[in-house]
Parts: structure tokens; C-alpha cells; sequence
């Protein structure tokens, strides 16, 4: 580039140093009155080109391609995850946001099924919203693995060209997507949170929080199809299941060297946790620091139970050890995303607050009143958790009669 | 052996404060830090180099000229050399085309056997370059491992987190892994460590090092793009309940039961 890809115009620019404040990667600095971007820590993010005000930021436009025909790609598709042959919920909650995308587009929502004896199953993917289920069935199909999984998907794409595919931000949806993605030279944009059809341009319009979700940015792969996303479980609602619903199961299979798989999965071990898993939870209530000591949180437990709520906790008590750190709430924990979170003792580092924050309902009990915590909280309470918690778990065991 | 780790440097969450007024990050005078998941798979690398005599840890960061700090501290934790793939034409890659690009560069490294990078980034969160880069490679890949069980010159078994466990699964090398916080305890830099760090001389690939095909790096190689930037809306503010510890208990109980039971 001979140009610089992003300038200010020195004429247009008033000194008001909004952009300033908007770059999230500190990349614009004020000086002499005029905002100076620093090449090397810009990204090209374009948040302060929409800033600005004053039209003094000028970046260099992607060269328009030449608008390739789309004609051949409709329907929306959505991953059909399954373990030991159960359909997993995150897939609901594809089928019932496909469901609307389909509906605004005038096409058909379709899923993409892959296992092992599997075919009474995709019924239910039809009472949840799909028109057509992609049906895989084989032996070779029954565990997740990447190489066949991938392949069989990239495989369906290019026979039916769908406009549109998602898949779950899973453990499985993680690992295969990309690699599906990468294949078929196509953008993929993860852990939306906001899916919609543009009314005019009929493409896909995929927001998604950007650093910790202190600023959301609305992808676009206008240029390339499909358009692939990824959401996370408990994002979107699941859709309701309508038994009387009809739809069409298409079976599909495959030459062998597509099933070909250069690792072996050898085993799956399934680990008991002691209470519900923390990402599939309504309810999670979870300590921090000032919950004192490992004994003490037992008083937290006892208040999860009472919800029929799953335990969380903040790194520091899992660093000492107080709890294991599949608990782990945060940025290098769990993001979790229940109805309710009651944050006990816990203060509110932004590391946490970036795991739990899309919570509907936030409680901090915290004695410190200046706790971040209490920035997020829907409701707070400024005391002594030892008072309080043991309080409230016996309120609730009454309502619950648990 | 010849291993290979993947690095990114992403703004200091540790030190990001929110401002009381706005409610928003407040990011003056953030340092740039390794990517927290990456220091895993740096231990993870250099462990494996310490069981197979004559072994190298190369480090690929692929970012600004600063990442080049990133590089050298994982030199000082036990890397041998590394590369920074720095061009402004790199800017505003989106994953297709930094999974792309970090893929050339590993091309021109013959002969490596791992590559070991963090599950995800913590400023972008992903997860979406290390498949994409074992799919460019045309090499096998193993996501989130948290153990490595056994490992020779041919192959690996390791252990893949999983929602509800994890996975045993067997893999011929080179293969590409990303770990999980569980699979060690990364350690803290040596002194002689950080005298190398400081000597090292980091090596730098710009596009036209690693023979990259201009449509596919930088923006117009990445197939997605960045319609429009916002704040979202802010939480209300939240009230503070008032009281005797059974007052406010109850009262919150009370505030709680149509969310809980409806």
C-alpha cells in the first residue's frame, strides 16, 4: 500500500479527542490538538472512522470485489450436535434463531446431522423448526471427530450451497467450524451474540462483543458464502418443539476415504461433577476472596442448593485452591450466561466480569461498596456475606421448599 | 524435534480499570502481555523439548513491531529463537487471513513436528486461528488439551477437554494442539533465561518473506469485515437494597421469585 490504509485530515480535525476515547487498542494519541494514530498499534478497526464527527478520519476501503453471484446459495443450515446420539440443546437454541432467519429470507431452515443410528433422532430437529434435516449416518460418524466431520460438512456445503450456517460455540462446534470455514474460503465470525437479515443488502449481519464486550462490532462477509457464525449456549432461546411439524429427512453418505480420519479416538471419559454443569445453569451462585477460607464454602453451596443452582467461583479461590477450577467463572475460566447470578464476596476484577456479565439478573454481596462488581449488578447489597447468605438461603428454601 | 509455538500479544487485562462515570474500560497505560492461554502452551512446548534430546522451540508471533517484546519473553521462558511476521499489509486480518499467513510462515519452517498454541486469544476469543492454521497445513489437529500422555517421534496420545470430561485421542505427528489451562503450570523466567532473551535476535517475515498471495493476507484477504463499531448499552444502574441482613434478604428473595419460579 502506497498510502497509509487509515489518516487523519489535519484540515477536518477540531482536537476533540473522541477517537481518542474510543480506540480500544490505545492506538490515537492528541498532539499539538490534532489526533495522531499509531500505525503499529492500529487495526484498522474503524471505530474511530465512525466516531468522528467531523468526517476527519479517513480509511482506506477494502478493493470492492467484483460482486460474485449468490444466486445458487439459499436456505439456512444449522449443525445438529450430537453426543452418544442425543441431540445437544445448544442446537435448539441454532434451530429457533434459524427459524427467523429463514423466515425473514423466504427460504428454508435446514440442518446438518451426523452419528450413528441416529435417524429417530433428527425427527426432533424437524418439531424444533427444520424444514430439512442432512441425515449422516454411519459407524464412522458416531463420535465426533475433526478430519470426518469436516469433511462430510465441507462435502454437503458444496453440493446444497446454503447462504447461511450455524454452529454452536462448543468444544466440538469450536474445533470443526473453523476448519470448515478455512476449506471453503469463507468468513466465519464467532460467539455471536446478535444474528439478523439486513432488510436491504438480504446479507447477514452478525454482532458480537469485541474486548470483553466493552464494544460490539456488526460483521459482514458480504463478498463470500456461505456466511458462518458461531453462538454461544444459552445466547439465543430454544425453540419450542412442535411434534406435528413435517419435514424432510435427506440421507446422504459418502465414499470411504471421506469417513478417513488420521487421529483415533480411543476413549471418552465422562467426569461426575458434583453439581449441575456451570454453562448449562439458570442459576449460578458463586464466591470470591471474601468468602474467608475453603470451609466457607460450604455457605455457598448451601445457598446453591437451596436454588437448585450450580456453584461458580472467581480465579482467586480457585488459584487457592478452595474449589476446582472447572468452577472457574472469568477470562480464563467459564463464560456463562444463566437467568440469575448471585456473586458472593467476590469483587468484580474486569477478568470475571467479562465471564458472567450477559447474565439477565446480577446480585453482588460485597461489604467493600466501591466493588466493581456492584458497576454490573442488577441488585447489590452492601454488607457482610456471612450475614446475609445464610439469611437468604433459608428465604429461599421456604419459597422452594427445598 | 522441532516444535513450534504460536503467540499473541493482547492488551493486560489485569490492568484495565472501569471507569465509574462512563462504566467503560479504562485502557491508558495498558501494557501488552502474552496472551494468557499462550504461556500454557509455551511451558507445554518447552516440556516436550526437554524430553527429546536436540530439540528446538521456534516461537511465531505474527502482529506489530512491539510484539516483538512477546517473543523475547518467550525466549526468556525457554523458547530458542523466534519470528515476528510483521508488514502493514497484515492489517485488519480477520482469522481466515491470520490463520493463512501464520500457515506460510510454518511452511517455510521445514520439518516441524508440534505446534502448540493457547485454546484462544483473550482479546479476540475465537478459538478460530489454531484450526484454521492445521487446516492451511493439511495437518491433523487435537483442540484443547489439557494432558499430553505419551508422545514419541511419531505420535502423541493426549487428553482433549471436553463439556462433560474429556477425550483420549491418538495422533500422528505433525499434528497441531491447543491447549487448556489444566495441562501445566507455566513456569517463571530464568535469570540465564532472560540474558538470552535480551541477546536474541528476533527474526522478522514480512509478506514478501513468506510468498503470500496479496488477496489473501491483510484486509482484503479476509472474507469478513467490520460493518459497524458500537457501545453497547450500558446496565442500569443497579439498585442497592437497604437494611437489616433479613430485611434485605427477604426483600431480595421477594425481588427474586418471579425470575426464579416463572
Amino acid at each position: 500500500m502506497a498510502d497509509d490504509a487509515i489518516k487523519i485530515v489535519l484540515e477536518k480535525c477540531v482536537g476533540c479527542s473522541l477517537c481518542v476515547k474510543t480506540c480500544p487498542f490505545g492506538a490515537i494519541t492528541m498532539v499539538d490538538k490534532k489526533a495522531v494514530i499509531e500505525l503499529e498499534k492500529c487495526t484498522l478497526c474503524g471505530a474511530c472512522v465512525e466516531t468522528c464527527k467531523f468526517e476527519a478520519i479517513i480509511m482506506a476501503k477494502k478493493e470492492e470485489k467484483v460482486t460474485a453471484d449468490f444466486s445458487e446459495y439459499k436456505d439456512v443450515w444449522v449443525f445438529g450436535e450430537q453426543k452418544k446420539g442425543k441431540i445437544q440443546s445448544i442446537s435448539y437454541e441454532l434451530l429457533g434463531k434459524g427459524r427467523e432467519l429463514a423466515d425473514d429470507l423466504g427460504v428454508k431452515l435446514c440442518a446438518v446431522f451426523f452419528g450413528s443410528g441416529i435417524e429417530d433422532e433428527a425427527n426432533k430437529l424437524i418439531a424444533s423448526g427444520a424444514d430439512k434435516v442432512y441425515l449422516v449416518d454411519s459407524p464412522k460418524l458416531k463420535d465426533y471427530q475433526d478430519d470426518p466431520y469436516t469433511k462430510v460438512f465441507v462435502e454437503l456445503i458444496k453440493k446444497y450451497k446454503p447462504e447461511i450456517v450455524l454452529c454452536g460455540a462448543s468444544t466440538i462446534g469450536r474445533s470443526l467450524i473453523s476448519r470448515v470455514a478455512v476449506t471453503l474460503r469463507t468468513g466465519l465470525t464467532a460467539d455471536c451474540t446478535g444474528l439478523e437479515i439486513d432488510p436491504d443488502e438480504k446479507i447477514l449481519l452478525q454482532t458480537r462483543p469485541a474486548f470483553g464486550g466493552n464494544i460490539m462490532a456488526t460483521i459482514i462477509s458480504p463478498d463470500y458464502r456461505p456466511q458462518m457464525a458461531t453462538v454461544r449456549h444459552k445466547v439465543m432461546k430454544e425453540a419450542e418443539p412442535d411434534q406435528s411439524r413435517k419435514g424432510e429427512i435427506i440421507k446422504e453418505t459418502f465414499q470411504d476415504e471421506v469417513y478417513s480420519s488420521r487421529t483415533k479416538l480411543i476413549d471418552i471419559i465422562e467426569e461426575i461433577e458434583e453439581t449441575i454443569n456451570l454453562t448449562e445453569a439458570d442459576i449460578i451462585v458463586s464466591g470470591g476472596r471474601g468468602v474467608g477460607a475453603k470451609e466457607n464454602f460450604d455457605m455457598i453451596r448451601d445457598l446453591a442448593l437451596s436454588l437448585n443452582a450450580a456453584v461458580g467461583a472467581s480465579r482467586a479461590v480457585v488459584d487457592a485452591d478452595w474449589i476446582p477450577y472447572s468452577h472457574q467463572v472469568g477470562q480464563t475460566g467459564k463464560t456463562v450466561c444463566p437467568k440469575i447470578y448471585i456473586a458472593c464476596g467476590i469483587s468484580g476484577q474486569i477478568q470475571h466480569l467479562i465471564g458472567m456479565k450477559s447474565a439477565d439478573i446480577i446480585i453482588a454481596i460485597n461489604k467493600d461498596p466501591d466493588a466493581p462488581i456492584f458497576s454490573v449488578a442488577t441488585y447489590g447489597i452492601v454488607d457482610d456475606i456471612f450475614k446475609i447468605v445464610p439469611q437468604l438461603t433459608q428465604y429461599f428454601k421456604e419459597m422452594l421448599g427445598t | 524435534m522441532k516444535i513450534i509455538v504460536l503467540i499473541k500479544q493482547v492488551p493486560d487485562t489485569t490492568d484495565v480499570r472501569i471507569d465509574p462515570v462512563t462504566n467503560t474500560l479504562i485502557r491508558e497505560g495498558v501494557e501488552s502481555v502474552i496472551n494468557p492461554f499462550d504461556r500454557y502452551a509455551i511451558e507445554e512446548a518447552v516440556r516436550t523439548k526437554e524430553k527429546f534430546e536436540g530439540s528446538e522451540v521456534i516461537v511465531i508471533s505474527m502482529g506489530p513491531p512491539q510484539a516483538e517484546n512477546a517473543l523475547r519473553e518467550a525466549i526468556s521462558l525457554g523458547c530458542d529463537r523466534g519470528i515476528l511476521l510483521s508488514d502493514r499489509k497484515f492489517a485488519g486480518s480477520d482469522t481466515w487471513a491470520t490463520s493463512y499467513t501464520i500457515a506460510q510462515a510454518i511452511r517455510k519452517i521445514d520439518d516441524y513436528k508440534i505446534i502448540f498454541g493457547g485454546k484462544q486469544a483473550s482479546d479476540g476469543d475465537t478459538a478460530q486461528v489454531g484450526p484454521g492454521v492445521s487446516m492451511h497445513l493439511d495437518i491433523p489437529q487435537v483442540t484443547y488439551i489439557k494432558k499430553i500422555e505419551k508422545i514419541d517421534e511419531s505420535g502423541a496420545t493426549v487428553e482433549r477437554m471436553t463439556e462433560e470430561g474429556f477425550d483420549i485421542v491418538e495422533t500422528p505427528l505433525p499434528v497441531l494442539f491447543t491447549v487448556v489451562k489444566e495441562i501445566n503450570e507455566p513456569r517463571l523466567p530464568s535469570l540465564r533465561g532472560k540474558m538470552k532473551a535480551k541477546k536474541a535476535e528476533i527474526t522478522v517475515w514480512t509478506a514478501a518473506d513468506l510468498d503470500c498471495d496479496d488477496n489473501n493476507i491483510g484486509l482484503n484477504g479476509s472474507p469478513t469485515k467490520v460493518a459497524k463499531i458500537f457501545t453497547p448499552p450500558q446496565r442500569e444502574g443497579g439498585r442497592i437494597l437497604k437494611g437489616e441482613p433479613h430485611e434485605v434478604a427477604k426483600e431480595l428473595s421477594e425481588l427474586l421469585q418471579t425470575a426464579i419460579i416463572g
